[in-house]
């Protein structure tokens, strides 16, 4: 069980950060100058007052179950400077002695820190009861002809791209170079009128090939051919297995029917990034967890809105108790997080990697569940960061007349440290990572093997976290 | 074509079922139409294949892993220094410009060169995964090379052979230079001069000279008729550190050199050693010029002039009669003086009239020969009393002049001398006197900037009329001074000039709370 007592490192803190700005305002009040009455609890809660530019100082309150703040001060940013500064205090151990948190023991919190812990608590314990209220709904019948009424409008849409694939190939991939992509956006907008955002986002995709990427006709096809296969599992949906069934509703964005598996474990958090969709108008978050008993990797979602970053921060080395519920489908890999026990505390040891042979086979068969799949996350060790260099390698396919993905002079590979065996690292195209993040595996490395977190898919391995030899430390890449 | 037919016409069309990929992406790239097959029954191998292939992946070859990086046995930094030092790099871009309103924040960038160098003084090596941020600075601000290069040490040099954009690193200054040889072991030496990169054999350069002086010019003989005239430049530059009596023959062999600039080091070089040959020539020609009778500037640039250095055409806007006369001084050793001016000191010679409008020009060549030679005396003569108004000593005015001479007088005095010029003339021209002084300030001196702050403050000025004071205060007052500054950061005021300097004392005073304790932070953990 963990307890207030296990701190936080300040990179953790800090990565609770919603911006830069809040980042480096959260660090500069990391000190005790502006803070008094500060203390904490055993159940994993700190507070202190904060004195600002006003006559009041201002409350602020963390609980660290969620994380989740409470702060009387006027800015919108979550957490805000203060929650941070609070906690970087915390990590420091520079709370009032007074508060004897550095023996473990609480104190009593004040009533206005109280009353909003108190009321976290209490709706802790209900969230049992909502999710009964979901599953029974007021309208049954209502839902039921709507879901019916959705399943006929995507049935029409997914009838109408199957036309349009057919046009494609029909004529040849040779014109898309020129045709651009109006076409596609055009298609991806009727995807949207069908209610099937899923199968909107990926001809979107398929509209960008022709324009940026080598070898483009082939991963065209590749694309082209995977959304004929959704089509046809759409159109046939109600024969498939469960599982492939509830991967097909999920690829084309509906929402789940049923509850899914729900598993109580330890979570590691091994990865959390973001990406802006091309219009830049949504933020999508990639939390990525590892149970430390079931060694089930899990993927947690969250979305900010325009110009506001995701609500949910899980900082990258802390494992949290709580209930992941797991969405039926895609491999059982998306996951929502259920109720919390406890706060979440650093991790003590590293995690153990695979080879990079287990790594693709792990993809593999994750792909049998879910062949839709671009990749699958892998703890990756001990490998070698290879930098780029003429002397990059080739990836082999299952076919051998054919070569694999075009790989430029400068590319990367992560080599097995014993044998010769590598993957070849992404460095353009979807969730590669800047050259930032991949000098820093170079500088940790030393050409000496380490464990790397990454996705690892058919376009290689994109690393995201590494720990170096003998360290528990986790170093966010990029 | 309506689906049902199209539905049908793949179940029963299997033209593509056995195609190999390459195949497949052929007959897409063409079209069905002028193919045989529908295209439902293409896009279906297709998808077959893809999703086989994926399944199927197997690991590429691995290409040449690159060689370990050498051991580094420095340690890193205790951890919260690491934090901060992570903190620095990371607010080293967005920065404030320095002028203008800056609010009261910190600023972090001028942090990151006092971070440097107080790890660099514990014996520290960088954390790995900051390596590369700090091989970028390094590349940035050349002013904080030495330091980030010294601090990421052999795997910096390691990392920088695999990254083009880090070169610099490999052939820039001394502090990039990987392991050095034993200055003992003659053989690796030896090796190492003939083979290796530019900076490393700077280092070694320093290495052998500080293990024994004259094995210096023994190893730059070796090989210095193939050096390239730049590099000679540079190797002759670097004796300028422990330059002795045992350089000499060397340099005096150098004044004969095809290169000007290598002749003109060489002159600079034997000059500043006071018993040189060459400073006895220019001793007895600028003596010949110079005495109480008078000034009388040379008359011609001979031929030994020219050999000694001297550079024969004036910058333009100056006569050559002074321009010969300047440089005769400036080389002559200033401990020839006192006999010439029978027997008076630094301070009377400087205090003596001097006829027929050469006073500037003599006493800007002493202020350059003080520097050069490192003359305390001759130094606190040009000096004069900081309290005296500059144009009407005897003293030099200029305060580049002062601000070089200021760096050859002790710390201490120093620090009292520009404390002195503070409160006397106000912090308007402090500016360049204040780089020199040694940091942290003096208790004197960080006491003398903090009154005229204040001062300033109640004449009414704005803050960022002082920016440049105030950077440097950032950077140097000591933090035990802050306690001093709370009482003028904390008088709450709303608007008006007052607000900014309130705002400005605090950004000083959180900034003096953040170096103290970057300075805790980096002392080893017992």
């Amino acid at each position: 069980m963990t307890e207030q007592g296990v701190r936080w490192t300040a990179e953790q803190v800090l990565a609770l950060a919603p911006d830069d700005a809040s980042r480096k305002a959260g660090a500069r009040l990391g000190g005790a100058g502006p803070w008094s009455q500060t203390g904490g609890s055993a159940s994993g809660a700190v507070w202190g007052l904060c004195k600002g530019s006003g006559s009041k100082p201002y409350r602020t309150v963390a609980d660290l179950s969620g994380p989740a703040y409470k702060c009387s001060c006027p800015s919108r940013k979550f957490p805000c400077k203060h929650a941070l500064g609070l906690l970087l205090l915390w990590a420091a151990e520079g709370l009032d002695d007074a508060a004897g948190t550095s023996t473990g023991t609480s104190t009593e919190a004040p009533d206005w820190a109280d009353e909003w812990l108190a009321e976290r608590a209490a709706k802790a314990a209900r969230p049992a009861a909502d999710r009964s209220d979901r599953a029974a709904p007021a309208d049954a019948e209502g839902a039921r002809k709507r879901a019916e009424r959705r399943a006929a409008r995507i049935g029409a849409g997914v009838t109408e791209l199957e036309q349009r694939l057919a046009d494609l190939v029909r004529g040849g991939l040779a014109g898309q170079e020129r045709a651009g992509y109006a076409a596609w956006e055009e298609t991806a907008a009727r995807m949207v009128d069908a209610q099937a955002p899923g199968l909107a986002t990926r001809v979107r995709e398929l509209g960008t090939i022709p324009s940026c990427v080598t070898g483009w006709p082939a991963r065209m096809l590749e694309e082209a051919a995977l959304l004929h296969l959704l089509d046809r599992a759409w159109l046939g949906v109600s024969g498939l297995p469960e599982p492939l069934a509830a991967t097909v509703r999920s690829r084309l964005g509906l929402q789940p029917r049923t509850e899914g598996e729900a598993v109580r474990d330890h979570w590691l958090v091994l990865a959390q990034y973001d990406t802006a969709s091309p219009d830049g108008r949504l933020t999508t978050r990639r939390i990525w967890l590892r149970g430390l008993a079931s060694g089930r990797p899990a993927l947690v979602l969250d979305f900010g809105p325009p110009g506001r970053p995701p609500g949910l921060a899980l900082p990258v080395g802390l494992v949290l108790e709580a209930e992941a519920r797991f969405r039926p489908g895609s491999a059982g890999l998306r996951a929502d997080l259920g109720e919390r026990f406890g706060p979440a505390a650093p991790c003590r040891t590293a995690p153990t990697g695979v080879s990079t042979t287990a790594a693709l086979e792990a993809y593999g068969a994750a792909l049998r569940e879910d062949p839709w799949l671009e990749s699958w996350p892998v703890v990756l060790g001990p490998v070698v960061p290879i930098p780029g260099g003429p002397q990059g390698g080739r990836q082999e396919g299952a076919q051998d007349d054919r070569d694999g993905p075009q790989q430029p002079n400068e590319s990367w590979q992560l080599a097995d440290a014993e044998g010769t065996s590598a993957l070849p690292v992404p460095l353009t195209g979807a969730g590669s990572r800047t050259g930032t993040g991949l000098w820093q595996l170079a500088a940790l490395s030393g050409g000496g093997p380490l464990t790397v977190f990454g996705e690892c898919g058919h376009r290689g391995f994109t690393p995201l976290t590494a720990w170096q030899p003998g360290s528990s430390e986790p170093v966010v890449l990029g | 074509m309506n689906t049902t037919t199209h539905t049908t016409s793949e179940s029963t069309d299997t033209a593509y079922a056995d195609g190999s990929w390459d195949e497949l992406v052929g007959a897409a790239l063409l079209g069905t139409e002028r193919r045989r097959g529908s295209p439902g029954a293409l896009l279906a191998a297709a998808a077959v294949q893809t999703v086989r292939r994926r399944a199927g992946l197997r690991p590429a070859e691995a290409g040449p892993r690159p060689e370990p990086a050498p051991h580094d046995p420095r340690p890193e930094p205790p951890e919260p220094a690491r934090r901060r030092l992570a903190q620095l790099l990371a607010g080293r871009a967005g920065a404030g410009s320095g002028s203008g309103r800056r609010g009261a924040a910190p600023d972090l960038t001028e942090l990151l060169p006092q971070w440097l160098a107080a790890a660099g003084q514990h014996g520290y090596r960088a954390p790995a995964s900051l390596v590369p941020a700090l091989l970028d600075v390094a590349r940035a601000r050349s002013d904080l090379r030495p330091q980030a290069l010294a601090l990421t040490g052999p795997r910096g040099l390691w990392l920088a052979r695999l990254n083009p954009d880090w070169r610099f690193a490999l052939r820039g200054g001394s502090g990039g230079a990987g392991e050095l040889p034993d200055a003992e072991d003659a053989v690796a030496v030896e090796r190492l001069w003939q083979e290796g990169l530019f900076a490393e054999r700077v280092a070694l350069l320093g290495l052998v000279r500080a293990h024994e002086a004259a094995a210096g010019p023994r190893l730059l003989e070796t090989t210095w008729s193939t050096e390239r005239a730049e590099d000679r430049l540079m190797f002759l530059d670097s004796l300028r550190v422990g330059l002795s009596a045992g350089d000499e023959p060397f340099l005096e062999a150098a004044l004969g050199d095809r290169s000007r600039n290598v002749r003109a080091t060489a002159a600079e070089l034997l000059s500043a050693l006071p018993t040189s040959a060459l400073a006895g020539r220019m001793a007895e020609r600028a003596l010949a010029c110079v005495g109480p009778e008078g000034v009388t500037p040379p008359a011609e640039c001979d031929a030994g002039m020219l050999r000694d250095g001297v550079v024969k055409r004036p910058p333009a806007g100056r006569g050559e009669r002074a321009w010969w006369l300047g440089q005769l001084v400036e080389s002559a050793p200033l401990s020839c003086w006192r006999e010439r001016f029978g027997g008076l000191g630094p301070a009377e010679i400087v205090a003596l009239p001097v006829a027929e409008g050469w006073a500037e020009e003599l006493h800007a060549a002493w202020c350059r020969a003080a520097v050069r030679q490192g003359d305390p005396a001759w130094s606190q003569a040009l000096l004069s009393s900081a309290s005296a108004p500059p144009a009407a000593g005897p003293a030099t005015a200029s305060l580049a002049e002062r601000a070089k001479l200021l760096s050859i007088l002790g710390e201490e005095e120093r620090a009292a001398w520009v404390a002195e010029f503070i409160r006397t003339h106000g912090l308007s021209e402090a500016f360049q006197l204040l780089g020199v002084c040694v940091v942290p300030w003096a208790g004197a001196l960080g006491r003398a900037v903090i009154e005229a702050l204040d001062s300033a403050r109640e004449a009414g000025g704005y803050p960022w009329s002082f920016s440049g004071v105030m950077g440097l205060a950032e950077r140097c007052l000591d933090p035990a001074e802050a306690g001093r500054l709370d009482v003028l950061a904390a008088e709450p005021v709303e608007e008006g000039a007052a607000a900014y300097w309130s705002e400005a004392f605090q950004r000083l005073v959180a900034t003096l709370h953040l170096r103290a304790a970057l300075h805790t932070e980096l002392a080893p953990a017992d």
